[in-house]
């Protein structure tokens, strides 16, 4: 099943030099576990391609039901430096949102995740 | 010892809501107002204005918000804590005064004046001395851009300001500490927590970082349920109660707009967030996969769990210093083909500077309104009713960049049609200032505690 991470996190972005931190909370904890196994380091360094020119570090936080990503190279140089709209990484944390993971179709019933319309 | 300690936020940065101070004292008890003004770039505006006038160099926002909390310090003996002083933390404290004997109230501060943290005269001795002060993100030496060096600071922890609380201090202006010293400090003042109490020390520290930023964790720019957030025009700003345990409670004033839920502080402890398990400050390193959370009422969070591990012997450094000029300029293009009117205007303008023969570092183009800020992601976005170009450049030279926001305008009748929103005039040319952070040793950071009554 296709669920929006938009439909089971909310997050919140900001910066530090060159890199942006998005931390993706979900929305019920046992959701969780669907973040954990999903939205990968693979998968959000290939869903950010293009947009972001280092790696990208992932941090997990079970306690909070919330990983981190550290997208480097994500802000034109970053600071001051930065000729982007979104110098400080403010709102990186959205464009992550937009991301469609594909859950198994058991898994997704059991933890009664909103499908993707 | 008192058994709970309250240290309320009435500042997240140099530029925030001017009343939040005020609302924070005359809202319900507080022990200690903390006030946090500096962020990374500050401390290079504060330098250049003390250049112009070594009687500023401070955030002068902070004594208005002084006058108006005045009251409250003197007659219900809230402290205030600030990182106020910039580079001139003792200028400061004199304007302090001075508002102080304008009201009458001479002689009922006690203000704690902390130094020490400032390394711009000692740099060439501290590079000299072995202390590279190499960029942490590229490794670079300072030696490279030190003759454009503006401003240095290290970032220092609680101790100075426990010192000054000791010393009966009821205001304490900092230069450079941390943002989160400031909420860490009085709290260590308070319960006598000692430089190895690893635990509490972190739990100080996640407070502050809780609460320095504002509104930020009690409503303000919160995502979550954003539309059920109440009265955000008068949003209640942060408030931790404390215990001794280091165990606290983050809630806000009664009768106060915004939210304090386990959702709002979640997304607060996540913000700029690097590695989770070592959230390094002078004073400790705290663990953020330790922090439990737990709604404990209506607007309150208990905040529990939290381990600390000891520091590290380097302390980070800010260095602020000139990097050339940037000029950014906008144009709307509008329905229908908004965006490919939008991008061709682009083309266009990259057509002219190029024969021109102006140089830059850097050009950078957006399309606002299509794909500024999710780029692909946001995906078809033909159909867009108005697309803006905001069209970038960054340089050494100013001439260069100067000439370039004289390119914008012509467009208008000689470029792409159904444009507009240019009434704003020509780009403005500005002076980078950017931030270098590096390490240093601890042992050479000698911090001072000064006492003006």
């Amino acid at each position: 099943m296709k669920v929006r991470l938009v439909d089971i996190a909310h997050a919140r972005s900001g910066d530090k030099g060159d890199t942006a931190n998005v931390g993706v909370i979900a929305l019920e904890p046992r959701w969780y576990q669907v973040l954990e196994e999903f939205v990968t380091r693979n998968r959000v360094a290939e869903h950010f391609r293009g947009m972001i020119e280092g790696a990208v570090d992932r941090y997990e936080l079970p306690n909070l039901n919330a990983l981190n990503f550290l997208l480097h190279g994500a802000l034109d140089g970053g600071g001051t430096l930065s000729l982007k709209t979104d110098a400080q990484g403010k709102v990186y944390s959205t464009a992550l949102l937009r991301m469609v993971i594909d859950v198994p179709d058991a898994e997704a019933r059991r933890l009664e995740l909103p499908a993707a319309k | 010892m008192k058994n709970v300690v309250r240290v309320a936020a009435g500042q997240g940065f140099w530029g925030d809501d001017l009343d939040a101070p005020r609302r924070q004292v005359e809202g319900g008890p507080i022990d200690y107002l903390m006030l946090d003004y500096l962020a990374e770039v500050t401390m290079s505006i504060l330098q250049k204005q003390k250049e112009r006038d070594p009687s500023l160099g401070y955030a002068r926002d902070f004594v208005g918000a002084m006058e108006s909390v005045l009251p409250a310090v003197v007659e219900r003996g809230v402290k205030v804590i600030a990182n106020a002083g910039g580079v001139n933390p003792p200028a400061c404290a004199a304007a302090v005064q001075a508002v102080a004997e304008k009201k009458g109230a001479r002689g009922a501060l006690r203000i704690g004046v902390v130094s020490g943290d400032d390394l711009l005269g000692r740099l060439d001795q501290l590079i000299a001395a072995g202390h590279p002060l190499a960029n942490m993100e590229t490794g670079e030496p300072l030696s490279l851009v030190r003759d454009r060096v503006l401003s240095a600071n290290a970032y220092i922890g609680s101790e100075p300001i426990v010192e000054a609380l000791g010393k009966g201090a009821n205001v304490v202006i900092t230069g450079r500490s941390t943002d989160t010293a400031l909420t860490m400090a009085p709290l260590r003042h308070e319960f006598g927590w000692g430089a190895t109490s690893w635990d509490q020390l972190a739990a100080g520290i996640v407070a502050g970082h809780i609460i320095e930023c504002g509104a930020q964790c009690s409503g303000g720019n919160c995502l979550y349920d954003w539309r059920s957030i109440p009265d955000l025009a008068n949003v209640g700003y942060p408030l931790v109660e404390a215990k001794a345990d280091g165990t606290f409670v983050v809630t806000k004033h009664p009768n106060t707009g915004g939210r304090v839920s386990v959702q709002t502080v979640s997304e607060q402890l996540v913000y700029e967030m690097g590695d989770p398990h070592s959230y390094i400050t002078p004073d400790v390193i705290a663990d953020f996969t330790t922090i439990k959370l737990a709604r404990d009422g209506d607007d309150r969070v208990l905040v529990s769990g939290i381990k600390g591990t000891p520091p590290t012997d380097k302390l980070k450094v800010s260095v602020a210093y000139r990097a050339g000029f940037k000029a950014v300029g906008t144009l709307v293009y509008v329905w229908p083909d908004a965006l490919e009117k939008a991008q061709l205007a682009d083309k266009i303008l990259r057509e002219r500077l190029e024969r021109l023969g102006l140089r830059f570092e850097r050009i950078l183009s957006e399309f606002v309104g299509a794909t500024a800020t999710h780029g692909h992601l946001a995906g078809d976005q033909r159909n867009a009713p108005e697309v803006q170009l905001r069209f970038g450049v960054r340089g050494p030279d100013r001439a260069a960049v100067e000439r370039f926001t004289r390119e914008i305008a012509p467009l208008v009748l000689n470029g792409p049609p159904s444009v507009t929103g240019f009434a704003g005039g020509r780009p403005k040319v500005e002076e980078i200032v950017a931030y270098w952070p590096a390490l240093i040793d601890k042992s050479v950071v000698k911090t001072k505690v000064d006492i003006i009554q």
